[in-house]
């Protein structure tokens, strides 16, 4: 049986000693910019941050990989190879990339540090891996929320590299790296500026019943009835009406949080390596409870007792879960 | 400096599930009368729907080429099932006619034979048009989403290394594809039983706000914008900045007349103003939008004034 | 932006206004203790903020019979009670359970989940509000603790009678 590591998100260095001590093998961050698909307001490092961090996790045994995993706008490529040159400097243990650009840098300037893909690339094919792990010498995989287990177990047979799957957090619908969504209505875009549904743009309005109401750029993205739970402003999880639905419906999905914790052994069977937990944008006390509660299972599982995942309903989106697809090929 | 040749105009591949008369019909005309350079066929977004028009293809790749036109075959945007990776095998093995890879399966299968880099391969910047162009990119096609500045710097970058580029100036933008079927959602169904209802679409399922504003259009599992992208104000710069392909997206309307307002402009046989006012009589009720080409909201339409 | 308190529904009872600024004069002293303490020791808070140092918020415990308007200028910081007839226009207002508040402010509580429960309702400037949250969970340790350590015992006593006086909903916290 493998042993797979436990990936964990911090968006502060506060979230990342707390990932660390709940039992992170290693932990994923960013810089204070675009160079990542997390640059929300108020989160992230500077440079002397992460330098702590890494010092920090080193210490206790855990690592620390970089997320570069935007795309560089022609004419801003610059700051992508600095956030890579310092990341290398500051002593990273990996970094997680999309674009081929910086992907091509990094080989080539600091070819001592493991590349990991980005789930942003989009490698959801053996052919499409062996592409990036042949030219730039990626080392792992982030896959896709969008392949079954046995799909998966195929996937690992046929490439070079170790894979990494995200295990807890949220759901994401539409091919990473190919979402303009965010872009068609507010300027800002995932893919260059690392931003999705921007919190300069949300608004929650609450009316005279108890409801509320929440928009992105002046546009209603989802209306919840007073005691009905709620879920983040995406357009991805908004409720729409189409010519034959004009009741309004949630027309790609639900809000609802992806918790594969049932499916840990299944998954370690198929020969996942690392098993990711998202959530970079969520608190310290997000982190402490899913990353424990994770750490037991895993350990659980390796010591062939049965897991006993605690109820991670109340921190998921809408307070509902799913198996996505990794449960049945129906998802899609 | 070199001469530039003149600017083409491309008609981009048919993202929706049109019927296989519908295309013969459609691609009968464009091959008559629209005056396009070159033509992108193919499945783009959905592998279950090829086996409905692949048949039909090396008759319309004749029928167009004999018509002066160049065809470029299009691969699938998303590759993850068995038959999606065969497709994409079997077409990056073809010698000819020109194709554009949509999917880094396709680029692995290519090696460096000569090849498009299509809209998803997201070509944002001179590092990796540069990279691409190493391993056998002859041309690309830039994400929908680049503001001008950037178009700017990409397209001289790839105008050095000797590629075409290629901008979409006119039709939904793509905004996002997926794993999941929109289309058999909004029908209760699955992807694996979507009994084709995508069909009864030919310009997209258009989604609305529940306060009943115009927002999206599912296609299948890709989302598109509600509005029409129009960059003919803006073709003048974009061919100062050198881009040398302006791509039309296939909508329901009359595309030669499309074609011909974009062909009149560039070569300045009728102004901008009568083009306009004749683009937007051809797409009557559609919103038009340039946001995205200027930096701002995609759904935005910047007025000249504000662009000068 | 600007939002103002009253959008709050709590109904006024007789008597309450004069109650309240009663609340708040008693209480104002010992915030400003606490503001310019914790302002001391976490001055990274304030880069997070980035723009945010001037938005006034108002942190609404609906339970209390007064909000607090917060300014986290660190060249002018305001912390204050008010009663909620008297409230400023705020930039952003953060309303829930008194408890549920504290538990954030000590992340505790994990934010978007309890906004996800509506048992946290935000207004007003969104970015402000995700600003603050992420700067206050960036602060190791507990604010709150640490506030009650400038009261000495007393102040410990105060929060554990808080802590009884208001407690989280039973169902309200997955792991133990």
């Amino acid at each position: 049986m493998s042993n797979p590591e436990l990936i964990c998100p911090a968006g502060t260095p506060a979230a990342l000693r707390t990932a660390v001590d709940a039992g992170a093998d290693a932990v994923y961050c960013g810089f204070q910019d675009a160079t990542n698909a997390r640059n929300f307001p108020g989160l992230n490092f500077t440079p002397d941050e992460l330098r702590e961090s890494v010092a920090h996790a080193h210490a206790k045994g855990a690592k620390v990989l970089l997320a570069l995993n935007t795309y560089p706008p022609a004419g801003k490529v610059d700051l992508w190879r600095q956030a890579a040159d310092i990341g290398a400097r500051l002593g990273v243990d990996a970094f997680i990339v999309a674009d081929m650009g910086v992907a091509d840098y990094i080989a080539r300037s600091h070819p001592g540090i493991r590349l990991h893909l980005s789930v942003q690339a989009a490698a959801s094919s053996p052919e499409a891996i062996r592409y990036y792990c042949e030219h730039f010498g990626v080392k792992r995989v982030v896959l896709p929320r969008i392949l079954t287990i046995p799909e998966i177990r195929e996937i690992r047979k046929e490439i070079p590299c170790e894979i990494e799957t995200f295990i807890f957090g949220n759901h994401g619908l539409m091919v990473e790296g190919r979402c303009s969504l965010t872009n068609y209505l507010t300027g800002q875009s995932t893919n260059m500026d690392g931003v999705c549904s921007p919190a300069s743009d949300v608004e929650y309005a609450r009316h005279g019943d108890g409801s509320m109401s929440s928009q992105l750029a002046g546009f209603t993205i989802d209306c919840f009835g007073p005691g009905e739970k709620a879920g983040y402003p995406t357009i991805c999880k908004g409720r729409y009406t189409a010519p034959h639905r004009s009741e309004g419906y949630y027309a790609f999905e639900e809000p609802v949080s992806l918790n594969l914790s049932r499916l840990l052994p299944d998954l370690i069977d198929a020969g996942v390596h690392a098993f990711k937990i998202e959530g970079r944008q969520r608190s310290k006390s997000y982190v402490r409870g899913v990353v424990s509660a994770f750490r037991r299972a895993v350990d659980d599982i390796r010591a062939g007792r049965q897991a006993n995942i605690a109820d991670l309903v109340a921190l998921t989106e809408g307070q509902k879960q799913t198996q996505g697809a990794f449960e049945t090929k129906k998802w899609r | 400096m070199a001469v530039r040749e003149m600017t083409k105009l491309t008609l981009g591949p048919i993202t929706y599930h049109w019927s296989a008369d519908a295309r013969r019909d459609f691609y009968a005309r464009v091959a008559d009368e629209a005056p396009v350079d070159e033509v992108y066929l193919g499945e783009v977004i959905c592998s279950k729907r090829a086996p409905f028009h692949e048949a039909d293809l090396p008759a319309t790749i004749e029928r167009l080429e004999r018509a002066g036109k160049t065809v470029i075959l299009s691969s699938l945007a998303e590759v993850m099932l068995k038959r999606e990776r065969k497709a994409t095998g079997d077409l990056s093995a073809m010698e000819s006619p020109e194709i554009e890879i949509n999917n880094a399966a396709g680029l692995f299968a290519r090696g460096r034979r000569p090849h498009r880099i299509g809209p998803f391969m997201n070509a944002y910047n001179e590092a990796t048009i540069a990279w691409m162009a190493g391993q056998g990119a002859t041309h690309v096609c830039l994400p929908g989403e680049m503001p001008a500045a950037a178009i700017a710097v990409a397209a001289q970058a790839a105008r050095e290394l000797g590629l075409g580029v290629e901008v979409q100036v006119f039709g939904r933008a793509s905004l996002a594809v997926s794993a999941r079927c929109y289309h058999a959602r909004a029908h209760g169904r699955t992807k694996d039983n979507c009994q084709f209802i995508c069909a009864d679409d030919p310009d997209g399922m258009p989604l609305r706000t529940t306060d009943d504003r115009p927002i999206l259009r599912v296609n299948g599992i890709q989302t598109q914008s509600e509005s029409y992208i129009d960059l003919l104000p803006e073709t003048g710069r974009l061919v100062a900045d050198g881009v040398t392909h302006l791509r039309l997206m296939p909508q329901s309307v009359d595309m030669v007349a499309v074609a011909s307002a974009f062909r009149n402009v560039l070569d300045g046989t009728i102004g901008l103003g009568e083009a306009e006012v004749s683009l937007r009589d051809l797409c009557r009720g559609v919103r038009f939008s340039n946001g995205f080409y200027h930096g701002q909201a995609g759904y935005r339409r910047i007025a000249m004034a504000e662009t000068a | 932006m600007s939002v103002s308190a009253g959008a709050s529904t709590l109904a006024q009872r007789p008597g309450q206004a004069a109650v309240s600024r009663l609340a708040c004069l008693l209480v104002q002293p010992l915030l400003s203790r606490v503001v310019r303490k914790i302002a001391r020791n976490h001055l990274s808070l304030f880069a997070r903020l980035g723009p945010h140092r001037s938005t006034d918020f108002l942190i609404d415990p609906v339970e209390l019979p007064f909000a607090l308007h917060l300014r986290p200028d660190p060249q002018a910081l305001v912390l204050r009670a008010v009663p909620r007839d008297a409230a400023p226009r705020a930039g952003a207002v953060i309303r829930g359970r008194f408890l549920l508040l504290l538990e954030l402010l000590d992340s505790e509580e994990d934010g978007d989940a309890a906004f996800f429960s509506r048992d946290l309702e935000v207004a007003g400037d969104t970015e402000a509000v995700v600003r603050l949250r992420n700067a206050l969970d960036d602060v190791d340790g507990s604010i709150a603790e640490e506030t009650a350590e400038i009261f000495g015992p007393p102040g410990r006593a105060i929060l554990a009678r808080l802590r009884r006086a208001y407690p989280s909903e039973p169902e309200g916290h997955p792991f133990p």
